[in-house]
């Protein structure tokens, strides 16, 4: 069996699945940020009194932080009282960060455990072997209600990966290189698994840019094979015992790609759809408004770094505004330690608190009419971070740190 | 379940759920009417002017990719709705329409078989979607008994109502 094959077994109480079975699975963690508020009005409509475990429901805020209205503080407000009136165990307040970099920190993504997250993102866990997968809000509710789910066993797609990675060139090139080829709906209803040597070489964050971006061609979940890497990082954080799943010598996939990122150069999405994929060098010199580095992509420690060494002793053109906004509050409190943030603000950034920002859309930083935005988050919809005339071009860090120091997309 | 009939309101490839229902207005999270005024807002503003209640959604490839918000299968149903039609959907999106239960209909080539304005008829059990102008049919894919259940059952909440067997007289 592939690795979503043997979790759905376990989780369902079964010895083997297969492929387009319909299977209950058991949840070992439910994740919701804001839309728990959503999730909560559903619940209610079911009319039950009491969430089946508190202590596998884990509630964040992320989305928009500090709240940006009257409403969105009217719905952190009923979701705190909720945390209070069913003892929810793990709660985190607005001042941690963004959930696929909150939940992997404290613990809670663990090999061979099935989460489910109202937030499509939640395939970003599965770079610690978890079968995560999003899912709605009155699914959700569902779950607080009875602690399980249905899901249809996907069939697997296995990418291996080789070589190593040209100065610069990065995970985030690597899986946007991947979309651009298999399109927006590649890996739809598909178990995604990465493999292979340039894999096992990539630290802990990089592997979390290709599950999270997996997302973007369709996949329900995307794993990267758990190795001693994964282990320990789990291990550091969680004392709860786990199961990693590995993948079985004769696992059957409905396809394989085997990749060489010796010769990857910058990769870019262009707007208006994250497979609208080019190297940075078709559209170099367009000019940019704003740069963004940040997201449940690319807002970790690595991410900053790369940023700071290339912005280190330069200055962001003057006709840019680059936000920099570190993925939780530990990213934020390691970069300064290491110094990175001061190397950014002195280059002309602003720095964000931990959060989504405006990848979304929702606040910070929203766009006009007419400007374009470089950035490393996720999503690049007409419309997505502010007006529908505006235009969002998806990239590394290194490049959206280069092209704020040139004022158009530049590879680093 | 009885046929689903309607007007056609087509869309092309991709179409994903911030074009559907965008980020600036997911601070509504309870107003179920109020999403309904911002259906295709932003990307598509001609829809909340040209489509009617009662209008069945047609899509290309893909129909709903992106972000989880349950708001894009929300806003439709409330803006009335009264069926998805599309070569494929997204996940989560799908999952979203059926817990809510609004009807979605997977008809791999229906793209080529209707045009904006045609009248439509579906049926989920028989797993056929019918042009009633040109008489040209698509099959349909059948969803598992487990699901149909759901959307039979008006919805996860009233399922789940059903299943526990707690009896509630609200508006879904």
């Amino acid at each position: 069996m592939t690795i979503a094959e043997k979790i759905l077994a376990r989780a369902s109480g079964k010895r083997t699945v297969k492929p387009r079975e319909l299977v209950t699975a058991q949840i070992d963690v439910a994740m919701s940020h804001e839309n728990a508020d959503v999730v909560l009005r559903a619940f209610r409509e079911i009319g039950i009194e009491k969430v089946w475990d508190p202590e596998r429901i884990v509630l964040l805020f992320d989305h928009r932080i500090p709240a940006d209205s009257e409403k969105t503080a009217a719905t952190h407000q009923r979701i705190r009282n909720f945390v209070k009136e069913q003892g929810i165990k793990y709660f985190y307040d607005l001042k941690e960060g963004i959930c696929h970099q909150i939940l992997p920190e404290k613990g809670h993504s663990r090999p061979g455990e099935v989460m489910v997250g109202t937030d499509s993102h939640t395939t970003t866990h599965g770079a610690f072997g978890t079968f995560a997968a999003g899912i709605g809000a009155t699914e959700m509710a569902g779950v607080w209600a009875m602690g399980e789910l249905w899901f249809m066993v996907p069939e697997s797609l296995k990418i291996e990966v080789s070589g190593h990675f040209p100065h610069y060139v990065s995970a985030k090139d690597l899986i946007l290189s991947i979309i651009g080829r298999l399109g927006a709906a590649g890996a739809d209803y598909k178990a995604v698994e990465f493999c292979g040597e340039a894999i096992s070489e990539m630290s802990i964050a990089s592997r979390m840019v290709m599950t999270n971006l997996s997302m973007e061609m369709g996949a329900k979940v995307a794993f990267v094979v758990p190795d001693a890497k994964t282990i320990d990082y789990v291990k550091a954080r969680t004392d709860k015992e786990f199961t990693a799943s590995l993948p079985d010598e004769d696992a059957q996939y409905a396809r394989t790609m085997d990749i060489c990122v010796d010769d990857l150069e910058p990769m870019i999405a262009c707007p208006h759809a994250v497979d609208n994929v080019k190297p940075v060098r078709a559209v170099a010199g367009t000019k940019i408004d704003q740069a963004l580095i940040g997201s449940c992509t690319n807002g970790r420690l690595e991410d900053i770094a790369v940023a700071a060494e290339i912005l280190d002793g330069k200055v962001v053109a003057r006709d840019v505004r680059l936000l920099v906004i570190p993925a939780s509050r530990e990213v934020y409190l390691r970069a300064l330690e290491m110094g990175y943030i001061e190397i950014l603000v002195k280059s002309g950034a602003v720095i964000l608190n931990p959060g989504c920002g405006p990848c979304l859309g929702a606040h910070q930083g929203l766009l006009a009419g007419g400007e374009v935005c470089i950035s490393t988050t996720n999503r690049n919809f007409k419309g997505r971070m502010g007006s529908p005339e505006s235009a969002v071009y998806l990239a590394s860090p290194a490049t959206v740190a280069q092209s704020a120091i040139n004022g158009v997309i530049a590879a680093p | 379940m009885e046929m689903i009939k309607g007007r056609v309101y087509k869309f092309g490839d991709d179409v994903n759920t911030d074009v559907i229902y965008p980020g600036k207005y997911l601070s509504i999270t309870t107003d179920r009417q109020e999403m309904a005024k911002h259906c295709f807002e932003a990307a598509h503003p001609e829809f909340l002017v040209n489509a009617q209640a009662g209008d069945i959604i047609v899509g290309g490839r893909n129909f709903g990719c992106g972000s989880s918000r349950e708001q894009a299968a929300t806003c439709l149903l409330h803006f009335g709705i009264a069926a998805v039609v599309a070569e494929s959907f997204a996940r989560i999106f799908y999952r979203n329409a059926i817990n809510l239960g609004l009807p979605v209909v997977v008809a791999p080539g229906i793209t080529q078989l209707v045009e904006q304005g045609d009248i439509i008829e579906i049926s989920l059990d028989q797993g056929f979607v019918k042009n009633t102008g040109t008489s040209a049919i698509v099959q349909s894919t059948k969803l598992p008994s487990y699901v149909m259940e759901i959307i039979n059952d008006g919805g996860l909440v009233k399922h789940l109502q059903k299943r526990l067997g707690i009896r509630k007289d609200r508006e879904g």
